[in-house]
């Protein structure tokens, strides 16, 4: 079934991390407002393929809103023009017949550019290993219902731990700051019992690997929640923030 | 053919894995410090297992092709994860979680390993808990549980829509923990692309770095296999795009059976096909089937909208026909019936393929409910559906904007629209009680094996079998193994087997990019999908299978001969990652339908069209089929048929009944 929709996109192209880049324009015709946008790039990418052209590089995998790996800057706005979803999750009829759309990858320093739309985003994962996690060996575990917890605090733990790490609130901050990030992991274990021992060492150990991978700093700007497709608040920069420092004056005693 | 060994330890069901634990040979850990493991895939079965491994000593290199770890496509799971935990005191046990899923499974699942599975599950909840997973819980602080289909406990425990996801988190953060001390070296963005075979046993693989297209050679005293199920080899199905089969396959053509291939799992509540366009299907969580009632019209090509058919001329078909289970039945038995419906003439929607999930009824109970809690007397019929909303909306919210999102339509004020699509692969690499494979030193775990969910999985059994398997099975059974290579020193990897592994591979990439053809990667792979949906899918016939693995075999000279890969071998190039998964899915389907045309009877999601009882429900025929078909690998489109016989000594053996 194809539609009724012709578009102009200009696309972020370029060919490795050292390579220069540029945007190239490129037409789409016949686009349903059905399609996903991301299969709208398929459509593009198809096209470019049967001609022997390179297609357009670009991350994506459940194409359900969920894993976190697509990302792109579309029109100014991370995942797009609507709020609360991510890039596979937007579809052609939130766009316009003969609308131009411009398509970039995340913007950061420390998300350097793979290639075209695609960027490294490892520094996330170094930021976890540095710890984001509760130091529980398989088997050291006591009975699950042993540990009740509060049905406000587990609700405000889980929509902490709802972050997909895809990083979008970097590349929508002008700081490039991962505080929304880093803050919904900490504030997820901080707000349960389990997270409490290593509740101080967890949030400084953190935000220095936060600040090692060369984030910006956070001013309060609130454009990393706006753009967040889980909804991650920014009261958890708050609760970080207040630890950080409770762990500042514990490291100083 | 050969009779195949599971190595299932002596002794009582119940007395097994106990005996098994207490009496399987150890490393002592100066030794693990000098065992390398190898782990290909970061899902819940890799990530648990290459933390736990990496605790216990053992040194660890794990390997996923997304850019993270926490990327892997369990992270899309929704509804659940069974547990036989009794919380709710509804009379479940480790026997009747056992019981359900051998019986869930069609009687073609192996009755130790399901036991095992069983008694574990419990553990995992304790795990994930310590974590800091956040599972929903009662304003009590107790966990919460809901029902899912198969069973009539409740033993499922759940994080909203997002149970996959939390629990892929809490295994992702155990894993970045051992990264963090150095016990494990993660390799993101890297596909494995051969296993490498030294006298016998698995020694290792060899990688691509996707980022760079530099092949790599890694050794590894044992290769684990957490590669996922292959149910993309419909082109169209709830995986994520990239989940493909590439390196169980390899695995096969070097050695490993294949069990099963034909068992997938067809699930019943996505969000239908909307166009040629699609690229994939979303699921909506079985967990919806709850409070949501399936039905569609009396009258065949009803046009009328569904708020406008009365209540009498609705058929409500899983309650007429399965009156003890209701809308809760199996997945396999809840298909067919959806399919059975549409071809019949009833369906719904633009494309007349799909069925109603209607929760007015259920939002009308919960508001009657919430509006007692509050003491309101009399409130009217708005009133009353608007506190039922906000019920619904805590529960499955995050799966009703999805829903809206795709169609543009709000299933708060119009029942949702489903329809089966492939959802989840039975089948798998053949395992042993260890979850070893053939192949002495290749282990398979997850839904990459094909051990424990029989013809059919029950829904939430799939995250617990992944992280039953990397919690608590293999950091067990690797000891079996690995306790008489402790004095084998790595292998270099200039070793000529490594050589030749690493040659195999560069070739086959450059063979992609030679032949410059005029078709791209996905003009095959949608053929494919379309061949295997339509003659391998919900219902399959002798007939059907025949023609299909003809077209099947013409279709993989066609790619060999006009496929278009564009780029070089040397750079990040998703095209080229894309070919060499989707000449495997095109091998495999032809496994596949071989494998449905051997089962001359139907039972879970296989169903032969020949084989159904007088009510269509599908007819085993335990007297010769019993058995786990495992497939050798002998030559390009050679499979040889192995029969690992199944015994039931505990369950007696029946036609499965949800009436």
């Amino acid at each position: 079934m194809s539609g009724n929709m012709n578009l102009t996109l200009k696309v972020w192209r370029q060919k490795n991390k050292n390579a220069e880049g540029k945007l190239v324009n490129y037409q789409v015709k016949d686009i349903s407002p059905d399609m996903s946008f991301l299969e709208m790039i398929d459509v593009l990418n198809e096209q470019l393929i049967v001609k022997g052209d390179e297609p357009i590089a670009f991350d994506h995998d459940c194409r359900e809103g969920i894993c976190g790996m697509c990302s792109l800057y579309i029109n100014g706005r991370p995942h797009g023009p609507k709020d609360r979803i991510t890039t596979c999750q937007l579809h052609m009829r939130s766009f316009e017949d003969g609308q131009t759309i411009t398509i970039e990858p995340w913007r950061a320093a420390s998300f350097p550019i793979v290639k075209d739309l695609v960027v490294d985003r490892s520094a996330f994962d170094r930021i976890i290993a540095s710890g984001g996690y509760v130091s529980v060996n398989t088997g050291n575990a006591q009975d699950a219902n042993s540990l009740p917890i509060g049905k406000e605090d587990a609700d405000l733990s889980f929509a902490a731990a709802a972050c997909i790490g895809c990083g979008a609130c970097v590349a929508a901050c002008k700081n490039a700051s991962a505080m929304l990030f880093v803050s919904a992991k900490v504030s997820q274990l901080a707000l349960l019992p389990q997270g409490q021992p290593e509740r101080y060492l967890r949030v400084h150990n953190m935000v220095a690997k936060m600040d090692e991978e060369g984030f910006g700093n956070c001013t309060n700007t609130g454009a990393c929640e706006a753009e967040c497709p889980k909804g991650i608040s920014l009261s958890n920069i708050a609760r970080m923030n207040r630890d950080y420092f409770v762990a500042g004056i514990a490291s100083d005693n | 053919m050969s009779i195949l060994d599971a190595k299932i330890p002596e002794g009582t069901l119940e007395q097994k894995w106990t005996k098994f634990r207490s009496s399987v040979p150890l490393v002592n850990p100066a030794n693990k410090r000098n065992l390398e493991v190898i782990v290909v895939g970061s899902g819940l079965a890799g990530a648990s297992a290459a933390a736990s491994l990496a605790e216990l000593g053992y040194k660890v290199k794990v390997f996923c092709f997304q850019d993270s770890p926490r990327r892997a496509h369990s992270i899309a799971a929704q509804g659940g994860i069974n547990a036989a935990k009794n919380y709710q005191n509804d009379g479940d046990s480790v026997y009747r979680l056992f019981y359900d899923t051998i019986k869930g499974g069609d009687y073609r699942a192996r009755e130790a390993n399901v036991y095992r599975l069983a008694e574990v599950s419990s553990g995992i909840i304790d795990q994930c808990v310590a974590q800091g997973v956040p599972f929903a819980r009662e304003y009590g602080g107790m966990l919460s549980n809901r029902s899912f289909g198969g069973t009539q406990v409740q033993r499922t425990f759940y994080a909203a829509g997002q149970t996959g996801q939390q629990l892929l988190l809490g295994a992702y953060s155990a894993l970045e923990r051992q990264i963090g001390m150095g016990a494990v070296k993660m390799y993101s963005r890297h596909e494995m692309l051969e296993t490498v075979t030294i006298d016998g046993k698995c020694r290792g693989i060899i990688a691509r770095d996707l980022t760079t297209g530099k092949l790599e050679r890694h050794f590894g005293h044992a290769v684990l296999l957490c590669t996922g199920g292959y149910g993309n080899v419909f082109y169209l199905s709830t995986n994520a795009m990239g989940s493909n089969v590439t390196a169980a396959w390899k695995a096969h053509k070097k050695g490993a059976h294949f069990a099963n291939p034909c068992f997938t799992q067809i699930h019943p509540t996505c969000i239908p096909v909307s166009g040629d366009h699609q690229s994939k299907l979303t699921l909506m969580s079985e967990s919806l089937r709850n409070d949501g009632r399936i039905w569609v019209p009396k009258k065949a090509r009803d046009t009328r909208k569904p708020i406008d058919i009365p209540e009498e001329e609705r058929d409500y078909y899983l309650e007429r026909r399965y009156p003890a289970f209701g809308n809760l039945v199996p997945r396999d038995v809840a298909s067919r019936a959806a399919k059975e419906r549409c071809d019949a003439g009833f369906g719904v929607g633009n494309s007349k393929m799909a069925v109603y999930l209607d929760f007015a009824f259920n939002m009308d109970r919960y508001g009657h409910i919430e509006a007692s809690k509050k003491g309101l007397d009399n409130p009217d019929a708005h009133t009353i559906r608007e506190l039922g909303k906000g019920v619904v909306k805590e529960k499955y919210g995050n799966l009703f904007d999805m829903y809206q999102q795709i169609t543009g339509e709000n299933p708060y004020e119009t029942p949702m629209r489903i329809y089966p699509a492939v959802h989840y692969t039975m089948g798998g690499l053949w395992v042993d009680y260890n979850l070893m494979t053939t192949v002495p030193g290749l282990y398979a775990l997850g839904e990459a094996n094909f051990s424990d969910h029989g013809a059919n999985r029950l829904g939430a059994s799939a995250l617990m079998q992944g992280l039953a398997d990397g919690y608590f099975v293999i950091p067990y059974t690797i000891g079996s193994y690995l306790s008489k290579e402790i004095s084998t020193k790595s292998i270099d990897t200039n070793h000529e087997a490594f050589s030749e592994a690493e040659k195999a591979v560069q070739e086959k990439l450059n063979k992609f990019l030679a032949i410059k053809g005029t078709k791209s990667v996905d003009y095959f792979h949608k053929k494919l999908g379309k061949i295997m949906w339509d003659e391998c899918g919900m219902a399959r016939t002798e007939a059907g299978l025949k023609k299909s693995i003809d077209d099947i075999r013409a279709l993989q000279k066609e790619f060999w001969s006009d496929v278009i890969v564009p780029g070089s071998a040397d750079e990040f190039n998703p095209e080229l990652e894309k070919a060499g998964r989707v000449i495997d899915f095109l091998e495999l389907g032809e496994l596949m339908c071989i494998d449905a045309l051997d089962r001359n009877e139907s039972c879970g999601g296989h169903f032969r069209e020949e084989f159904q009882t007088e009510e269509g429900e599908a007819l085993r025929d335990d007297e010769k089929y019993a058995y786990v078909a495992a497939w050798e690998f002998k030559a390009q489109n050679q499979f040889e048929l192995h029969k690992e016989e199944l015994k039931y000594e505990n369950i007696k053996i029946a036609q499965r009944s949800y009436k």
